[in-house]
């Protein structure tokens, strides 16, 4: 029982960190029915800038913030020169071209910081383990991403439903021509809420980065993820990427830890290895589909739209 | 589609003969590596011709699609682990677990459309990544050596390199020239009707699901010959082969040749992968000609220019590089 | 002026003329180096190229009295790209020698080109049990060894200080398998739970961690190179299991790792075939200089590239620099008849070293976190595949 708390904290952890790429992405999606490949570049460029001012400032917190800060600049100027001549193009349209970015921004990445990547060091004090329930220790490190997102989380909440640009942003996504015809300066309100997911995806690459290894193409896996999760969700939907993220994580984290013994059970101990992370990641995926043909509006429709 | 002499048509005419004679060009300067590589940018070529039947002309863009190279690949090399080399079975069998594969998929996701559809698609392929992962028995994630090509019972051997060089550009003409039949058919058009006005092709008496079914099994079978060519020529086969970002490339084949036209992804294939070759060497040339000397690591990054290139096609130039010829001629 | 220029020019004529020929009589020896130089293995390619580097500046940049040219490609780690990469440098640059290779799978994928060619390759660090074994090749050589051997002496070290229960946890890929095969070969306690991981993607190890706790064992044992073992190792920290389960390892700490590691590696032993400390004089020139170079020490990886150019030299030289002459070249090579950094050893009949395990400990000296050899824990060990391999001489 201790054993699935623990399995389920790390489960929550990784679904946190989908979250924060999800809640971007779905935003983008939903508001400028945009679909952006290059959103997994704004998680690496975020690894990239905290790394580096993690080194200049010698300080973890504020390397991060200044981090952030720099992947909302860039994920600013990245709409206005690349992305806003794709709004209202074909989806295809946008595949293509926000993959062409992603290229791009890989091999920015590798002439300015070089081919070999870095890495992120914990402060020392973050490499314990702290008792959460009697006989469950857990990495504090890790607590700490797991609050920090729900802060996050939460802040996003109240900025999207009680703040005046929050109800732009959700009349955006229900009607965008309405919410020009106000005097609302539509093409401002893009280029925030294009930042604003930058920075979320910055964010969660930078704290997962201690946890990784801050390379190339390190966007790119968990940005299939960040999708299946708006999907499942409901594009537009932040509730919905919530609910979705910690599911898939869940699915993830408990399929690695409970597959391959289920697998060796049945067939041998070699294959069971190979066969349970498959599975876990067969299961994802294959909810995505089953979401996809029988609600294909996903579990928490935004609304009508 | 008229079959006058325009520019766009001397372009296919001459990139034909171009590749007929690769494998002269090999022979006589020794340079084998020349017709590995063409080898593979044919193979690669049929694959982005399937992609364009549904994606150009039924407007179905599947971001799945290397899940069929895959499957093909991967019937190959596994009937070979088993012992069976024969193509009789091999090719047979794989095009035709490669068209299931597309029957289950297209019957589902033909439900969706949009970016519905390019998920689902992408969905459907990242479960046969994941299971070619689960392989262990064939190598899971390192891969799978095939240690002999197909065998077809001694009629013809695979292993002969300039044989197989004309074989994948046999059956690549043959793909265009089915692709190009059924573009201009009855068929063709009713798919090329939905992709613009579904319910009007309905309503006029046309079963667009049924037909945008078959389209897409069929494309799914030819690029399952294509993965099938691959394992080949490759003589390894590995998960890799269906990453999602493989699928990405067949559309950027696809869509720098020109969607337009059956041949365009052809010019696409040609021109992407020959880039991907030459664009390292260009760069040096380039440094050589400013600095004096060649700066060895501006080669690798010749990525940077193909990145902001495609979204300048995707902005300006829809047609791809079949558009801009097909312009030169116009106007 | 005229006549000046005139006379220039000959002098430039002739000297063309007179160098010329000699250009062309001395043949250049092309090597294709295969190694990984991006992601987070990057590490251990450059370390690979730094020693290979360093061995040709030792030797003046010739082998056996010709010029050499390097052509350095990067697998990034994925075997369908290594083969490739194999595929051009014998195709397209038409290489003499191909050097190189770190991972098991993607040797495994580029070794049908290479046999298939009869290229003259040395494997100078992947060590797959299938090499040592059934695919064995006549102009194939390793300067490791077979991936299990390491771990063996893992095994045969946790015997020694009483380990009783043990979880083992490595890399789903074709070294991984191999490394927990040999440290449960000669392990003689329990194994409680065992762990392939997705290699290389997966960094966070938070299930198998929380596993291994699960699991209760008086140790664990953990296969990961390069950037994955250092996230292996902080990881193990955070979740508080170290000084409560002890960690013994194969391939996971290096000169690498270490300056990154620093107290985290403390207290955590391995076992490597070659120690920068070992002494012998052709290795105290190879580490004194390379730390003069880069200052800092080299790794495994680079000792057993940098035998790499001693022994093409003495396969050259024995061919005397007919390189068509590859049954020359191998029956020099067999003899092992070369100075290496390891000190001597000899070859198995499948071109596998036999050599000398030590445990090895990371040491802090100064500012400065280095390893240290302990002791001999297996000598002159030969790998167990060799009687699958069909070659004898």
């Amino acid at each position: 029982m201790l054993y699935l708390i623990e399995q389920s904290l790390n489960g929550i952890q990784l679904g946190m960190l989908l979250f924060l790429l999800a809640a971007g992405l779905t935003l983008i999606f939903g508001i400028m029915d945009l679909v952006n490949l290059a959103h997994g570049s704004l998680y690496m460029l975020g690894a990239y800038f905290a790394a580096t001012l993690i080194e200049v400032t010698d300080s973890f917190v504020l390397g991060i913030a200044l981090g952030i800060v720099a992947t909302l600049v860039a994920g600013m100027v990245m709409e206005m020169i690349a992305i806003r001549p794709l709004y209202g193009r074909d989806h295809l349209d946008h595949v293509l071209g926000t993959f062409g970015l992603l290229i791009f921004f890989n091999e920015l990445v590798r002439l300015i910081w070089g081919p070999a990547g870095l890495t992120i060091s914990l402060p020392p004090e973050m490499l314990t383990a702290v008792q959460v329930l009697p006989g469950v220790f857990y990495p504090l490190y890790r607590l700490v991403i797991i609050l920090s997102t729900l802060a996050v989380g939460l802040l996003l909440y109240v900025l999207v439903m009680r703040t005046r640009i929050g109800m732009l942003i959700r009349a955006g996504a229900s009607n965008r021509e309405m919410v020009g015809a106000l005097g609302v300066n539509i093409k401002l309100l893009y280029t925030l809420v294009f930042g604003l997911g930058a920075a979320l995806a910055g964010f969660a690459g930078m704290i997962q980065a201690p946890l990784a290894f801050v390379q190339i193409g390190m966007g790119e896996n968990i940005l299939i993820l960040a999708f299946v999760v708006i999907i499942i969700g409901g594009i537009g939907s932040i509730r919905g990427a919530f609910v979705a993220a910690v599911l898939v994580g869940l699915i993830d984290t408990m399929g690695r830890a409970f597959l391959p013994d289920l697998v060796r059970a049945f067939l041998s101990y070699s294959a069971g290895s190979s066969a349970g992370p498959a599975l876990s990641s067969m299961l994802i995926y294959a909810l995505m589909a089953a979401v996809l043909v029988f609600r294909p509006e996903g579990l928490f429709p935004a609304s009508n739209k | 589609m008229t079959t006058h002499l325009t520019a766009r048509n001397a372009v296919v005419v001459a990139m034909i003969a171009f590749l007929m004679l690769v494998p002269v060009y090999a022979a006589t300067t020794g340079n084998t590596f020349m017709m590995t590589l063409f080898t593979r940018i044919i193979i690669l070529a049929i694959a982005a011709v399937s992609l364009n039947l549904i994606m150009g002309f039924g407007g179905m863009v599947s971001f799945g699609h290397a899940a069929y190279l895959g499957i093909g690949g991967y019937v190959v090399g596994i009937l070979a682990k088993e012992g069976i080399d024969s193509g009789f079975v091999q090719w047979p069998l794989a095009i035709a677990l490669s068209g299931l594969f597309a029957l289950g998929v297209g019957a589902l996701s033909l439900r969706t459309r949009g970016v519905y559809f390019i998920m689902i698609t992408l969905a459907f392929a990242q479960v046969v990544y994941y299971v070619a992962n689960g392989l262990d028995r064939y190598g899971g994630d390192d891969g799978l050596t095939i240690q002999r090509r197909s065998e077809f019972g001694g009629l013809i051997n695979l292993s002969n390199r300039t044989f197989f060089y004309y074989l994948c550009l046999a059956l690549l003409l043959a793909t265009v020239y089915l692709v190009w039949r059924m573009v201009n058919s009855r068929f063709g058009m009713a798919i090329q009707g939905a992709r613009s006005n579904e319910r009007r092709m309905n309503a006029i008496g046309f079963p667009t699901f049924r037909y945008k079914l078959i389209c897409f099994v069929i494309a799914g079978l030819i690029c399952g010959l294509a993965g099938v060519l691959l394992a080949n020529h490759t003589n390894f086969i590995s998960p890799q082969l269906m990453h999602w970002t493989r699928s990405g490339d067949l559309i950027v084949m696809a869509v720098l040749g020109g969607m337009g036209s059956v041949f365009g992804p052809v010019i696409g294939a040609v021109a992407l992968l020959v880039l991907e070759e030459t664009l390292p060497h260009l760069i040096g040339l380039v440094t050589h000609v400013f600095t004096g000397k060649e700066i060895a690591a501006a080669k690798e990054y010749w990525q940077l220019i193909l990145g902001p290139m495609l979204l300048l096609i995707v902005l300006f130039a829809r047609g791809g590089i079949d558009g801009l010829i097909a312009r030169s001629r116009n106007g | 002026m005229k006549h000046m220029l005139l006379a220039g020019c000959a002098v430039a004529a002739l000297a063309i003329g007179v160098t010329v020929p000699t250009v062309a009589q001395q043949k250049t020896i092309k090597i294709g180096f295969v190694s990984t130089f991006s992601g987070p293995v990057a590490a251990i390619g450059n370390d690979m190229r730094n020693s290979f580097e360093l061995a040709l500046d030792h030797h003046g940049r010739k082998i056996g009295g010709m010029p050499v040219e390097v052509i350095y490609e990067d697998d990034q780690i994925k075997p369908e790209v290594g083969v490739q990469k194999t595929q051009k440098l014998i195709e397209s640059d038409k290489v003499d020698f191909l050097v190189g290779y770190i991972w098991s799978n993607v040797m495994l994928a580029s070794l049908k080109p290479i046999v298939d060619s009869k290229t003259f390759t040395v494997i100078t660090n992947a060590g797959a049990s299938q090499l040592s074994g059934e695919l064995c090749s006549q102009y194939v050589f390793s300067t490791s060894w077979n991936n299990d051997q390491t771990p063996q002496a893992v095994g045969t070290y946790m015997n020694q200080k009483g380990v009783k229960t043990a979880f083992l946890i490595g890399p789903n890929y074709a070294a991984g398998k191999d490394m927990l095969e040999g440290v449960s070969a000669t392990f003689k306690g329990k194994i409680v739970g065992r762990e392939l991981t997705v290699w290389p993607t997966q960094l966070d190890f938070s299930a198998e961690l929380s596993k291994a706790r699960q699991a209760k064992p008086d140790a664990i044992f953990a296969f990961y190179p390069g950037g994955p073992g250092i996230q292996f190792i902080t990881q193990y920290a955070q979740s508080g299991l170290k000084g409560q389960i002890p960690l013994y390892t194969a391939f996971t700490i290096d000169s690498l790792s270490l300056p990154r590691l620093k107290d985290l590696a403390l207290g955590i032993p391995g076992a490597q075939h070659w120690v920068r400390d070992l002494p012998n004089p052709t290795n105290k020139r190879y580490v004194d200089d390379y730390r003069a170079r880069h200052k800092a020490d080299p790794a495994f990886y680079g000792s057993q590239t940098y035998d790499a150019v001693a022994l093409l030299d003495a396969a050259v030289k024995a061919a005397k620099g007919d390189l068509t002459k590859k049954d020359v070249m191998r029956d020099e090579v067999r003899k092992a008849n070369f100075p290496s950094v390891r000190g001597k050893f000899k070859y198995g009949p499948n071109h596998i070293p036999i050599q000398n395990f030590y445990l090895q400990e990371p040491v802090k000296e100064g500012n400065e976190i280095r390893l240290k050899t302990v002791a001999t824990i297996v000598e002159n060990d030969q790998d167990k595949h060799w009687q699958k391999c069909p070659m004898r001489w």
